[in-house]
């Protein structure tokens, strides 16, 4: 089953150059302007990426990051989730760049093929910056009220954490 | 939301400088202080070469249709979770859109495709507070998420995984569950909650 993972890339890779022959799609040229947009995009990240990861990194660096994590550990082991992923799932809705930052230290101390990294990774592909979308998408509006927008899109991110433990025990062992 | 992150950011940073003096960690700490910022830096240089390559393809898969394409195809569905419009309103295309340019990868795209969507809907409800299809909109556009999430399965080759992709079927059964929850959970709370 994990094979099908390794597939996703060249497969896509494949059928969107396919696809833009295809449609008459002036392949390279294209390909520069969004290799373009991507470049500006990944490196307007890095003021609040450098930020977080100092953050983070302080955190790990005091042992802070050690005692929320056994703090947090009784809730994480109902959950059946590993301890090392509890800051992820507390930063993962409110900021983009501070839970890349948590994630790279999770990589860093457990490694990308531990349950903890496969776990975190999942939970980081599964889920989006809830709270900046909703600012995002109501704020644009002028929207103040926003109702059950946000117990259900919470209820929709705790979800995702829960399931994310057990799909990756489901897939990988 | 950014209050909010000021708040964290801060609240960690003083944290952290408290608990290393009362461990006695300080000279690890000041160490992190330069590797972490630094550390930023290598991440996004080894990341960027992969994020380019990625939004280039996606771009060749835009510029021939390809938004467009799947987003027709998912308007029926959409008319079923937002009764309140006709299926070739201008609503369910924006909405559409910003779905498939979200499932796609193409985030820069999605977003003002989602500012577009709740616009539409604002003309049909002016008031301050969502109405049912605002905050199901809201609610599937935060929960969907790309198809292929380029920017963590970098994120792990950067950090030698030797497959970082092996983990995408879980991605993908873990966001289906988490996307018919946030549905669901939407459709049961909308008589309740009222503004």
């Amino acid at each position: 089953m994990d094979k099908l993972g390794a597939y996703a890339i060249p497969t896509t890779v494949f059928l969107i150059v396919l696809f833009g022959l295809m449609r008459g799609v002036p392949l390279f040229d294209t390909f520069v302007a969004g290799a373009k947009e991507g470049f500006s995009s990944t490196i307007s990240i890095l003021p609040s990426l450098i930020g977080l990861m100092m953050a983070v990194a302080m955190l790990n660096a005091s042992g802070a990051l050690d005692i929320l994590s056994s703090m947090l550990s009784p809730v994480a082991e109902f959950l059946g989730l590993p301890p090392q992923v509890m800051p992820l799932m507390l930063i993962k809705p409110i900021s983009g760049s501070g839970s890349t930052a948590v994630l790279a230290q999770i990589f860093q101390d457990c490694g990308t093929e531990s349950f903890a990294g496969r776990v975190a990774s999942v939970m980081s592909g599964s889920t989006e910056t809830t709270f900046y979308a909703i600012a995002v998408y109501f704020g644009a509006v002028g929207i103040k009220k926003t109702r059950h927008t946000i117990p259900a899109a919470v209820t929709a991110d705790f979800t995702a954490f829960v399931v994310s433990a057990l799909s990756v025990r489901l897939f990988f062992q | 939301m950014s209050a909010l992150l000021n708040y964290i950011w801060a609240g960690l940073i003083i944290i952290s400088v408290i608990c290393a003096v009362v461990t006695g960690r300080v000279p690890q700490l000041s160490a992190a202080v330069m590797s972490g910022a630094s550390g930023a830096v290598e991440l996004i240089i080894a990341m960027t070469g992969m994020m380019c390559a990625w939004t280039g393809l996606m771009k060749i898969a835009d510029e021939g249709g390809i938004t467009r394409i799947l987003s027709k195809l998912l308007r029926p569905v959409m008319r079923r979770l937002f009764p309140d419009y006709e299926e070739e309103s201008p609503a369910i295309k924006a909405i559409c859109m910003n779905i498939t340019a979200n499932f796609l990868g193409l985030g820069n795209a999605a977003t003002p495709m989602g500012i577009a969507a709740m616009k539409e809907m604002a003309k049909r409800n002016p008031t301050q507070t969502a109405d049912n299809s605002m905050a199901m909109f809201v609610v599937i556009s935060a929960a969907s998420i790309p198809l292929i999430p380029t920017f963590m399965g970098t994120l792990r080759a950067k950090y030698g995984s030797p497959a970082p992709f092996d983990i995408l079927p879980a991605v993908w059964l873990t966001s289906v569950c988490s996307l018919v929850v946030g549905i669901t959970v939407a459709k049961l709370l909308e008589g309740r909650s009222s503004g």
